[in-house]
C-alpha cells in the first residue's frame, strides 16, 4: 500500500464519519460542525486528484460561507425543539431507501469496467482553468453568475421583514 | 514522480462518492428540520462534485469538463443555500417551526 492510498483511506474514512454525524446526532451545532469536517474532508479528495484550485474554492465556498450561511440558520430558526432535534419516526424507511440506492451504486461500479491504465494525470494548472473558463464555457460562466444574483436577490427579498407584518 | 490520482483506482472516488451520497439521500429522507435537511442536500452535491472531478481526472485530463461542472455545482450550491434559507426564514417567521412535517397547508 502506497502512501497515496493510506492518505485516501484515512480522508475518505474521515469524510464518511462526519457525514454519518451530520445525519445523526441530535445537536444541530454539532451536526453543522461536522459538515464542516466532512466538506475539508472532500477537499482533501480534491488535492489528492491533483486539483488544488477546486480545494481552495471548496475551503473557500462550503467550508466557509455556506457553513457560516447554515450555522445563521440554525440560529434565526432557534424553536422550541432546538438546539436539539430528534429524527422522524421514518428512519427506517429512509436506512432502506438510502442502503438501496448505495448498493446499487455499488453494484454499478463494481460491474462496470474503468479505464484501467489512466496514463498520466495532468496537473490542472491554475491558468488553464481560467482560459478554459473564459474562452469556451464563457455562456454558461456569465448564465451562473446571473442565476446566483438573481437568487441572493431573491432570497434578501423573501427575507426582509415587509412593512405592517407583525 | 507519479501524481497520487495514478496511483490509486478510480472505483475508489465512485464509491467513496456513492458512500456520501448515499448517507445524504438518509439525512434527506429521516431529519426533519428543515437546516438539517439543507445541510444533507449539501452532502449530495458534494458527492456529485467528487464525481465529476474523479472522472475528469481519469479519463478526460486536458479538457476540464469536469472540473468546470463541479465549479458550477459549488455555485448552484452557493445560490441553493441562499435562497433555501431565505425560504426557512420566512417560514419560521410565519408558522415559528423549522419543522417540515408541521408545514403542510399545501398537503390535501
Amino acid at each position: 500500500m502506497t502512501v497515496a492510498n493510506l492518505v485516501f483511506y484515512l480522508i475518505a474514512a474521515l469524510a464518511i464519519v462526519a457525514a454519518l454525524g451530520v445525519v445523526t446526532v441530535p445537536n444541530v451545532v454539532h451536526a453543522a460542525l461536522f459538515l464542516i469536517l466532512s466538506l475539508l474532508a472532500v477537499a482533501g479528495f480534491y488535492i489528492l486528484l491533483s486539483n488544488e484550485f477546486l480545494a481552495i474554492v471548496q475551503v473557500l465556498i462550503y467550508a466557509g460561507a455556506v457553513a457560516t450561511i447554515i450555522i445563521f440558520g440554525l440560529m434565526l430558526t432557534r424553536g422550541t425543539d432546538l438546539p436539539t432535534v430528534s429524527v422522524g419516526g421514518q428512519w427506517p424507511l429512509a436506512l432502506l431507501a438510502s442502503g438501496a440506492f448505495g448498493g446499487a451504486v455499488a453494484a454499478a461500479v463494481i460491474d462496470s469496467t474503468w479505464p484501467r491504465d489512466v496514463g498520466e494525470v495532468t496537473l490542472v494548472s491554475i491558468n488553464d482553468i481560467g482560459a478554459v473558463l473564459f474562452k469556451d464555457w464563457l455562456l454558461p460562466f456569465e448564465i451562473v453568475s446571473v442565476v446566483l444574483l438573481v437568487a441572493l436577490i431573491g432570497a434578501i427579498v423573501i427575507s426582509t421583514q415587509e412593512e405592517g407584518e407583525a | 514522480m507519479e501524481t497520487a490520482a495514478e496511483q490509486i483506482p478510480l472505483e475508489h472516488f465512485l464509491f467513496a462518492a456513492g458512500v456520501l451520497f448515499s448517507i445524504g439521500v438518509y439525512g434527506v429522507l429521516s431529519r426533519r428540520n428543515a437546516v438539517l435537511i439543507l445541510m444533507s442536500v449539501e452532502l449530495m452535491l458534494n458527492a456529485v462534485a467528487v464525481n465529476f472531478v474523479a472522472f475528469a481526472v481519469y479519463t478526460d485530463g486536458a479538457l476540464f469538463r469536469g472540473l468546470i461542472f463541479a465549479v458550477f455545482v459549488i455555485i448552484i450550491a452557493a445560490a441553493e443555500v441562499g435562497l433555501a434559507l431565505g425560504i426557512i426564514l420566512r417560514v419560521f417567521r410565519n408558522r415559528a417551526t423549522a419543522n417540515v412535517d408541521e408545514v403542510s397547508q399545501l398537503k390535501w
